[in-house]
């Protein structure tokens, strides 16, 4: 299959962008409700999937949305939603966008939320093997890079950079930074479904120690989270320095690390108030979404940087939008 | 049509596995023999003695908290939890057993009625029992709201029922001994019991005065051990002559 023209003016390719960047919001809404699922411990308060409780799951009555079935019942709702939303955005691409890969990116999205909605269900059905919930939990976040990716590379500002970023440096600390911290949030995941959020029970120190005095597998995984914190920050002031120092320029970038830098901030302390409050639900949902923000703008930045590395072949660009001309421009010679 | 082939199978790979989901609680346990040696014979009742006792705690335990059950209005309001009940100086809910020391000499008929647990008020009651092996385990749900019972044993299959409507029941049964085996409603995160499954007849419930008694044991020495769902275990050794009758306290320390 190859690149093909667009069959769709450009403000349609914008309004395709914008719904991509709506999926994208709605995947932060769902790692959010399904961080709240484990958060209070709700995974298994709907024994039964796909149906809940023997009732079609849509049909389930709102009246019966008590205790823990609340948010494991939310979260089914909204991850079929988002699976909705995915389809429409999968058809969508395959029917507009130009680009080959591009549509087969939005094949990868539509794989991707399906496969993840099985394993949710496996995950239920075997009452929570941490394998198969940490696999739950890493999948989504590539899911929600998936449709991070779909948001970036559809945008006016992808399909028409004004001056790509050609910064080889930039480009190898920005994908290192991206990997490291996916490999920082399966650590988090598997902290979390091993039940070693609380095995190192202050903060900032281990036992009133810079290392723990006593190791066992629970305190080992929860320390190599906070040593991965550390090397997550590392990596993003590394980053941001060279983008502040190389780029001071370009706006975008500037905000861009700005925001990297501030999440990173953020979910620092929230990760002490998660151990402080001894994982009060709303404090671990939101490290777990700022987490999730922290990853998707890693990628955006990353994705800039290879931008004019060769990702795009400059032949399928889709023509710039005919901007309005400025007052009196027709009468000039 | 192919294409609709493909497109369909992710849905028939999810239907297969919530078909062939390990989620049925009625085949949660494989049902097995109690062990016994060949030659093995039933007690002899002419020799039995009893051991009687009580659990008593060291230092001062910490208060059971309020339960916040806002949650789920059906549930009523005013429940603490049962971790620590103590009555006239006794621990109440210590499952009391006989540990070791009958080896498989005997043959102990296994009871057919169930040992019954009912969730009402989003509450267990009782909150500790003990049941044989292969005996039935009935959970009744006799709240107008869901409940789901999450058993988490370790040596037994773990199994999680859906009770969404008032007046379900449901039996589970328990191939191999195992003490304390964990029951919780995950709607409710507040409620919790305990099952004890052994392959013998000599346990009990600690109850008013934190007191037990293990009747019909057969002379021999043994291995008693109280557990508690906090405190942990503690074990006593006692020996017992032809009709002889033993007095055990088992003491433990307030974490």
């Amino acid at each position: 299959m190859e690149d093909r023209p667009s069959r769709l003016a450009p403000r349609a390719l914008l309004w395709h962008h914008r719904y991509a960047t709506l999926v994208a919001a709605c995947v932060v809404l769902l790692i959010a409700a399904g961080g709240m699922v484990t958060s209070t411990g709700s995974g298994l308060s709907v024994p039964d999937w796909p149906t809940t409780y023997g009732w079609n799951m849509f049909t389930f009555p709102m009246s019966k949305w008590v205790g823990g079935i609340r948010y494991e019942h939310t979260h089914r709702l909204i991850a079929s939603t988002v699976g909705f939303l995915t389809i429409i955005l999968a058809v969508w691409t395959w029917r507009v966008e130009p680009r080959r890969w591009v549509r087969w990116l939005g094949a990868a999205c539509l794989g991707a939320v399906i496969l993840q909605g099985v394993l949710g269900g496996i995950t239920v059905l075997f009452f929570l093997p941490p394998a198969v919930s940490i696999g739950h939990a890493g999948l989504a976040q590539i899911f929600f890079c998936l449709t991070v990716t779909m948001a970036v590379v559809t945008s006016p500002r992808w399909r028409h950079p004004e001056s790509p970023v050609d910064d080889r440096t930039l480009r190898t600390l920005a994908t290192i930074t991206t990997a490291v911290v996916y490999i920082q949030i399966l650590l988090g995941a598997t902290m979390r479904h091993t039940n070693s959020g609380l095995s190192i029970p202050d903060f900032p120190l281990a036992f009133g120690h810079l290392l723990p005095p006593v190791w066992n597998a629970h305190i080992a995984i929860h320390f190599a989270h906070r040593v991965g914190a550390a090397v997550v920050t590392i990596l993003v002031v590394a980053t941001a320095g060279h983008v502040w120092y190389h780029h001071r320029c370009r706006r975008g970038l500037i905000r861009t690390v700005t925001a990297l830098a501030g999440l990173v901030a953020v979910q620092i302390a929230l990760g002490g108030l998660v151990v402080l409050t001894g994982k009060a639900p709303v404090i671990n949902t939101a490290h777990v979404v700022n987490g999730a923000l922290v990853l998707g703008t890693s990628l955006v930045l990353t994705l800039r940087t290879w931008r004019a590395a060769g990702l795009e072949p400059a032949a399928v660009r889709v023509p710039r939008p005919a901007a309005n001309p400025p007052l009196g421009a027709e009468a000039r010679p | 049509m192919s294409r609709i082939y493909r497109a369909l199978a992710p849905v028939a790979l999810a239907a297969a596995i919530a078909a062939c989901g390990g989620n049925d609680a009625s085949k949660s346990a494989v049902p097995a023999s109690p062990k016994a040696a060949p030659g093995a014979t039933k007690v002899d009742p002419s020799t039995a003695g009893t051991i009687t006792g009580k659990v008593v705690v060291q230092g001062t335990l910490p208060e059971n908290a309020a339960i916040n059950t806002s949650s789920d209005p059906a549930c009523g309001s005013g429940l603490h939890a049962e971790t620590y009940v103590v009555d006239k100086g006794g621990l109440k809910n210590v499952f009391v057993y006989i540990k070791d020391g009958l080896g498989n000499k005997y043959i102990f008929d296994t009871p057919t009625e169930p040992v019954k647990i009912d969730q009402k008020g989003c509450h267990y009651t009782p909150h500790v029992v003990g049941v044989r092996t292969t005996q039935p385990l009935e959970i009744i749900n006799s709240d107008n709201t869901l409940h789901n019972v999450h058993g988490m044993p370790k040596d037994n299959p773990e199994f999680n029922q859906g009770q969404p409507v008032a007046g379900m029941k449901n039996d589970f049964t328990f191939a191999a001994p195992e003490v304390l085996i964990p029951l919780k409603c995950d709607v409710h995160s507040w409620m919790n019991a305990y099952v004890g499954v052994v392959d013998h007849p000599y346990f009990a419930v600690t109850g008013d005065g934190g007191t037990f008694e293990l009747r019909g044991v057969p002379p021999g020495t043994y291995t008693v051990e109280a557990v508690h769902e906090k405190l942990g275990r503690v074990s006593l050794p006692v020996t017992l002559g032809a009709k002889d009758s033993k007095e055990l306290t088992f003491s433990f320390k307030a974490q």
